[in-house]
């Protein structure tokens, strides 16, 4: 079985993430950049198959710049076999169509039997790339698993859908995305950082894969414009007096929304 | 058949019972507002009618209908909605930014190459065509997108678009779809969560009453669900609140969780750590009472109580219940 999960970097949600507002592109100096938690997640699913089916292969795969290496790396010192990383210039600022493109023409070249991948990332929070994946390799999607039976030859679990939740299974392979619901990942002992350097990274280009960046291979979605949205003023603030209660409902009512 | 030169294909989102989702109005209201909405309900044979019926009186000019098999999952809607695209040549396609309409919306842009855009909370047109309005990083920049060209796909938030559309004259017409053939994962029967009250759900709730760590106990976290009754709003939470085992998941708010942005937002016991601020902060009006008069929730409350959530909110729910005799 070789399982490809997919991982990314993003700014970490608990600094100040910023756009930039010349290009529209994420500023990668503004906060500690870090490997989203959900592919860490995402790659422990496909860990824990691989602990208890000796002979898996797990492949770590990532679009993005060549700063984010040490968080591929990272992904490899947490237990990935091989790290796949494209990295080119015309993906600065690729969209989601491009993304999708991309990643799935890695997956091809690799040749892979599940795909796992987180459901949202915290950072673009489309979910759509899974979808589109599966779309372009022709495999069948399970999208936002809480949970997960991976077998031989199949794959199944709950999936938490907008209405409640729904057992889904689909034959081999497939892409299927995970929530929250799922354990974090083990983290990374001195033995797999030291391990993870010697693990094959491969870095592949756009030509390597075949894929076109170019403005008229297809329409794309850009940005038209971007702004910073003035920081929400704090309003009034009371301390309780022993008629706060009283003093909400009479804020409530002449905001009329009661 | 012919369709307006301007349409605007909406993907209606159906329950498992065959109604139109809580978000249909929103999205034929957005559509109303940069062209005509012609909508398309995709289901199995013969639960539609009321779907169908809630599109036309949404708005929807002209109400497209597809049967479909409920236990392959997406594929089939995304056939129908090809099948539906190539009939109508719109502007542009509107999808709920539900977990149904994503997966609907990114197969079907990556089979036609179209433009995606996601997670919009407005929409504009300008003299090239369809602008999707986004609010990036839990609300800290505004964004617009537009395609290079073609028709966009845009999934539209729910519960942030207002515009509503008048309603239409049913006007129904069923669509031929041939099946792509595309694997589908195969879908067994939803455990449809029955709702514990006649609480609005949280996802395009107008008002919601969220309980963080501060309400102390399962057993506490009912005085959240006292105020929400009050205001007939819906019941969020915290992470915090969520993890302690006060409330299930899905009324989580926050960067994980649900997104929300109601006219009327009450945080009770909420620190207001980033994570939940992002996936509140675009509310219209913030309410916070807390202990702690230094939690960041205050620099963002547009009224902030520091005090103790089981003495201020008993006294208001009173005082508000007593408006209403």
């Amino acid at each position: 079985m070789k399982i490809f999960v997919l991982v990314k970097e993003v700014p970490d949600t608990y600094g100040d993430r910023r756009l930039n507002l010349e290009t529209g592109l994420v500023d990668r100096n503004a906060s500690e950049p870090v490997l989203d938690e959900i592919t860490e997640r995402a790659l422990e699913v496909a860990l824990e198959y691989a602990d208890a089916n000796p002979g898996t292969q797990v492949v770590a795969l990532s679009m993005a710049p060549e700063s984010a290496t040490p968080s591929v790396r990272r992904a490899l010192a947490i237990g990935a076999e091989s790290a796949v990383q494209i990295v080119h210039d015309d993906l600065a600022g690729a969209d989601l169509g491009l993304t999708a493109e991309v990643l799935a023409a890695a997956i091809r070249r690799g040749g892979a039997d599940l795909v796992i991948t987180g459901n949202v990332s915290t950072d673009g929070s489309g979910g759509v790339i899974p979808s589109m994946i599966a779309e372009h390799l022709g495999f069948a999607q399970l999208t936002a698993l809480s949970a997960v039976e991976i077998g031989s030859g199949s794959v199944s679990g709950t999936r938490a859908s907008d209405f409640g939740a729904q057992p889904v299974s689909a034959q081999l392979p497939a892409v299927i995305s995970i929530t929250e619901a799922f354990p974090e990942a083990r983290f990374p002992n001195f033995k797999g950082i030291m391990a993870a350097k010697k693990k094959p990274l491969e870095v592949l280009s756009l030509a390597d894969l075949g894929v076109q960046a170019d403005p008229s291979a297809a329409p794309r979605t850009i940005m038209t414009s971007v702004s910073e949205k003035p920081p929400r003023a704090a309003g009034v603030k009371i301390t309780d007096e022993g008629d706060a209660g009283a003093q909400l409902a009479e804020f409530l009512v002449q905001n009329r929304l009661v | 058949m012919s369709y307006p030169e301007n349409a605007i294909l909406v993907l209606v989102d159906v329950t498992p019972t065959g109604e139109a989702a809580s978000s249909t109005a929103a999205l034929i209201g957005a559509a109303a507002q940069i062209g005509t909405p012609v909508a398309l309900v995709v289901a199995p044979a013969g639960i539609a009618q009321a779907a169908v019926d809630a599109a036309a009186s949404a708005g929807a000019v002209s109400v497209l209908t597809a049967e479909a098999d409920a236990s392959a999952l997406t594929v089939p809607v995304v056939d129908a909605l090809e099948a539906a695209y190539n009939a109508v040549q719109p502007d542009a396609v509107l999808v709920s930014n539900s977990i149904a309409g994503r997966d609907v919306a990114g197969r079907f842009a990556a089979r036609t190459r179209a433009a995606l855009a996601v997670d919009a909370v407005g929409l504009s047109r300008d003299e090239e065509g369809v602008v999707a309005h986004h609010s990036v990083f839990g609300g800290a920049y505004r964004v617009n997108s537009a395609a290079t060209y073609g028709a966009p796909v845009i999934t539209v938030r729910q519960g942030a678009v207002d515009a509503r559309a008048e309603a239409q004259p049913l006007n129904v017409e069923t669509l031929a779809v041939s099946p792509s053939g595309m694997p589908a994962a195969l879908a067994g029967e939803v455990a449809i969560v029955e709702k514990a009250s006649s609480r609005p759900e949280l996802r395009g709730a107008t008002r919601v009453v969220s309980g963080g760590r501060g309400l102390g106990s399962k057993e506490q976290f009912v005085l959240v669900e006292q105020l929400a009754d009050t205001l007939s709003a819906a019941v969020g939470a915290s992470r915090a609140a969520v993890d302690a085992g006060f409330v299930p998941q899905s009324h989580q708010v926050g960067q994980t969780g649900v997104s929300v942005s109601p006219q009327l937002y009450v945080a009770l016991g909420i620190s207001g750590a980033i994570q939940h601020r992002a996936g509140m902060q675009t509310s219209k009006m913030i309410v916070a009472i807390n202990k702690d008069p230094d939690a960041p929730i205050f620099d963002v409350a547009d009224f902030g109580i520091v005090g103790d959530v089981f003495k201020v909110v008993p006294q208001a729910i009173e005082a508000l219940e007593a408006r209403k005799k």
